[in-house]
């Protein structure tokens, strides 16, 4: 079994792979390996013993037992292997293979590196994958088009100038009722904090913006939005693999932060966005570090928690589970900070996950993968059949997760597998059961 | 009042608001804003029926608004905001309001004289600017990235030029994004097309384009360079000789060309933000030799100094200065002027601002909460509660000082030699 006996039909890919000829996927194949990877991919590939252990790792090899296609190595052994010990001799057909299983059948989450007993990071492979699909032009339609409004508005969502500004303004009136005298500061030079998001809060998500004011005006804080693009900090061209929108990416949204001189920036709760500002799209132009300090939600409101600043008028019934994001959990260990948080903010506490923290199962959503779209949607539920197990297992109803993505995948796992559960951002409750002004 | 040469340049401290306190009728105020001569202060007010007005040293405008946002002063001095009556938005100068309304309006820029103001808007869904209150006569299905030329005579912004169906690769691949100068595309689609800029004269306009999801070069008034790269930044035309110039990355490496042709060797890191003096024979520009490690470089030497990030980066008319920032982990800023780092740190940093005549640089920092002023390499003896951008005298001998102290707005001019 492999990728070649469950090829699904997408635009994207089959527009991409017409294009080419077995010339042209030799040359930018080798390109890119040349010019673009060095001892690491070289090391991984030397190295990897074909022990397995990996099985065990990988989310969409659990939830497919016995077919070792969906394991971390069988992923590379189908893909990097083959463009290396060809030196990049393959046909069109092959590449769209390789490039279904790049992008939906590997989410990048890591996981698979804790297991390895040496340390081979199969979500850089992946990656490198996925950059030289889109030197070919071989990417699935939707995320090709998400990436496609980043490059046009600097956002995700195709989110025109006025409509960011003016969904604001719309939160703010509204959260004014709630809230008299709330205000979402646009603009203000030198304010501690730049909070910012990812599209779709503005395009279908707003009330996660009107929490976040809540929050931020209860709390007292210094913070501010921009009026200008670089308010998006998500980034879909870190998965499709065009690093140089990736980069452009990122210094759009620094430089709209350092122009407002502000101390910091606070990101929503959302994973992938984090991977790209504090690790991938900031070095992706040479910063080392984020140019301008990056917390994320969980450690925000954490850190508001533990300073007294987040009043509570009652606690959220529980007990929960927590979903851990990859990103933000393997990417930086917010998860005890996470579990901090939650039991204050719950009563009952948590039950957690056969799988938990740092060795957290992905959401399946990640990575790119739900940005593929409906035609890939059950590849990706399929996947998760082992998280929803562990979800089921935990007999509880509520489950937090501060993930974007991870909400949009656990709300297909949910229905798909009928577990019965909500699933909530950490701001959602935190709005829920603050204290609030009596109007 | 304008220009510079007429301002109040008599040495000493006025005060010019006694209190910055909010009026007992404004449920809030929101961040103050200086003219640039000093002589007013003005805060956005929320009043308490519901409205909002400006309130300028103090006293309210006659007129006031459902909403109002994005205060500005031109700079020649008048108070801008764009304010909201009846669901319609429209700008308010001086607390009068242009004759035509918006469905949304944002973006208000100056001509450098500030005699022209421009700001995107958007009715009906049609995109594009309005120069002093006059819509260009053709609207576009979205324009951003809006520029004005120097003498504010031109406009441009990046259009959307036809519709994209959701999903719609091919027609995106193929080029929907263009320019349009004061309302008239090109004719030329791109990809993606970015950051447009005039030359000094508003004559010419360059801007990135991607010419396919891969190649990307710089067009001028839509003809693009011969040679395409893996990546390049903002063009910008250098004053004196009129030639497009821009960081271009080659491989993996950027260096500089001008029309087309490298006139910095591709060996950076990273190569942005380049500036000009005025006789176009000094360029400067942010650099990273190695990465993670940013600089400047002038005329392609970079400095021996580096720190992980560098901002702010200007050059003296003669290109007798260049200064910017350097900071670690956008604290510990320090003030770099012609590759020496000048005595201090600071919790943050403005951007340096250099004499027209004799050289001096002043910059606006931070320290626990307190502002001042380091000017050439000297700190300001007082600090104060907040204080906006330094301005020296036409002269270069003296600088004005706004700012606010103990709750009032003060103006301070100060001989440089004293500082």
């Amino acid at each position: 079994m492999g990728i070649a006996d469950r090829l699904i039909e997408d635009v994207g890919l089959r527009r991409g792979v017409s294009r080419l000829t077995p010339e042209k996927i030799e040359k930018i194949v080798n390109a890119v390996i040349t010019g673009e990877t060095g001892a690491r991919l070289k090391a991984y590939a030397e190295t990897c013993v074909r022990c397995g252990l990996c099985a065990e790792a990988c989310h969409f090899s659990l939830s497919h037992p016995g077919d070792p296609s969906y394991t971390p190595a069988g992923k590379v052994h189908q893909t990097m292997s083959v463009l290396l010990n060809k030196k990049g001799k393959v046909d069109p057909d092959f590449i769209y293979g390789m490039a279904q299983l790049a992008y939906t059948e590997c989410n990048l989450c890591r996981r698979c590196v804790h297991y390895c007993p040496i340390g081979i990071d199969t979500g850089y492979i992946i990656s490198t994958v996925r950059r030289i699909c889109h030197k070919l032009g071989v990417t699935p339609q939707y995320i090709q088009d998400t990436a496609h409004s980043h490059s046009a508005t600097f956002n995700q969502m195709w989110v025109k100038d006025d409509e960011w500004t003016d969904t604001l303004m719309w939160q703010e009136d509204e959260a004014r009722e709630e809230f008299p005298g709330l205000r979402i500061p646009i603009d203000k030079e030198g304010a501690d904090i730049y909070y910012s998001v990812i599209a779709p809060e503005p395009k279908f998500r707003t009330q996660l913006i009107y929490q976040a004011a809540a929050i931020m005006h209860m709390a007292g804080a210094d913070w501010t939005m921009p009026s200008e693009p670089g308010w998006d900090n998500s980034d879909m061209c870190m998965f499709t693999g065009d690093f140089e929108m990736m980069g452009r990416l990122k210094r759009k949204h620094f430089e709209s932060a350092q122009k407002l001189k502000v101390k910091r920036i606070v990101m929503g709760e959302c994973g992938h966005a984090f991977r790209s500002i504090y690790d991938m799209g900031n070095r992706a132009v040479g910063w080392k570090m984020p140019p301008v300090p990056v917390i994320h939600s969980i450690a925000y409101f954490w850190e508001l928690m533990t300073e007294g600043k987040i009043k509570l008028s009652k606690k959220y019934p529980g007990p929960v589970t927590v979903h851990d994001p990859c990103n933000v959990v393997r990417g930086q260990g917010l998860h005890e900070k996470l579990r901090e948080l939650v039991n204050f903010l719950v009563e009952g506490g948590i039950v957690e996950t056969a799988s938990n923290r740092e060795h957290n199962l992905c959401c399946t959503a990640g990575g790119g993968v739900i940005n593929c779209g409906p035609p890939f949607k059950n590849v990706r539920v399929a996947g998760s059949k082992i998280k929803a197990d562990e979800l089921r297992a935990t007999g509880v109803k509520t489950i937090v997760a501060p993930c974007h993505n991870c909400h949009g995948g656990l709300e297909d796992t949910v229905h798909s597998y009928k577990l019965g559960m909500e699933i909530k951002f950490l701001g959602d409750i935190i709005y829920e059961c603050m204290e609030k002004p009596e109007v | 009042m304008h220009p510079p040469a007429l301002w109040d340049w008599e040495s000493g401290q006025r005060v010019v608001l006694a209190s910055m306190e909010r009026p007992e009728n404004a449920a809030w105020v929101e961040e103050p804003h200086a003219s640039p001569d000093g002589e007013r202060v003005a805060v956005l007010a929320s009043l308490e029926e519901g409205a909002f007005t400006a309130l300028v040293n103090g006293e309210p405008w006659e007129n006031t608004f459902d909403k109002a946002w994005n205060p500005r002063f031109s700079p020649d001095g008048r108070l801008t905001a764009i304010v909201q009556q009846d669901g319609m938005w429209t700008l308010a100068v001086d607390g009068e309001v242009w004759e035509e309304n918006f469905d949304f309006l944002w973006g208000t820029q100056f001509s450098q004289e500030g005699n022209v103001i421009a700001a995107c808007m958007q009715s009906g869904g049609q995109y594009g600017l309005c120069i002093d209150g006059a819509p260009w006569d053709t609207l576009y299905e979205n324009a951003n990235q809006c520029v004005l030329s120097a003498d504010g005579k031109a406009s441009a912004a990046v259009v959307q030029l036809a519709s994209l169906k959701p999903a719609d690769l091919d027609a995106f691949q193929g080029g929907v994004f263009g320019v349009a100068v004061n309302g008239q595309s090109w004719g030329k689609n791109f990809v993606n097309c970015w950051t447009p800029a005039f030359d000094a004269q508003g004559a010419k306009v360059a801007t990135q384009v991607r010419t396919s999801l891969y190649d990307y070069t710089i067009a001028v008034d839509g003809q693009t360079w011969d040679e395409n790269y893996t990546s390049v930044w903002e063009p910008r035309f250098n004053p004196a000789t009129g030639k497009a110039v821009a960081p271009v990355r080659v491989k993996s490496a950027w260096g500089m060309a001008q029309d087309g042709q490298i006139i910095w060797e591709p060996k950076f890191c990273q190569c942005w933000q380049q500036v000009f003096s005025q006789d176009g024979k000094n360029i400067a520009a942010i650099v990273a030799p190695k990465f993670g490690a940013f600089t400047v470089a002038v005329n392609a030497k970079p400095w021996s100094v580096s720190f992980p990030v560098v901002t702010d980066l200007v050059i003296g008319r003669e290109g007798e200065r260049v200064a910017a920032l350097g900071n670690n982990d956008n604290a510990d800023w320090h003030v770099m002027v012609d590759g020496q780092t000048w005595a201090g740190s600071w919790d943050m940093a403005w951007k340096p601002v250099i004499s027209a005549l004799g050289g001096h640089v002043a910059v606006k920092v931070e320290k626990g909460k307190r502002q001042t002023l380091v000017v050439d390499g000297r700190t300001y003896g007082r600090d104060f509660d907040r204080l906006f951008e330094p301005t020296f005298s036409p002269d270069g001998n003296k600088l004005l000082i706004r700012a606010i102290d103990k709750g009032s707005f003060v103006r301070i001019v100060a001989e440089v030699g004293k500082v």
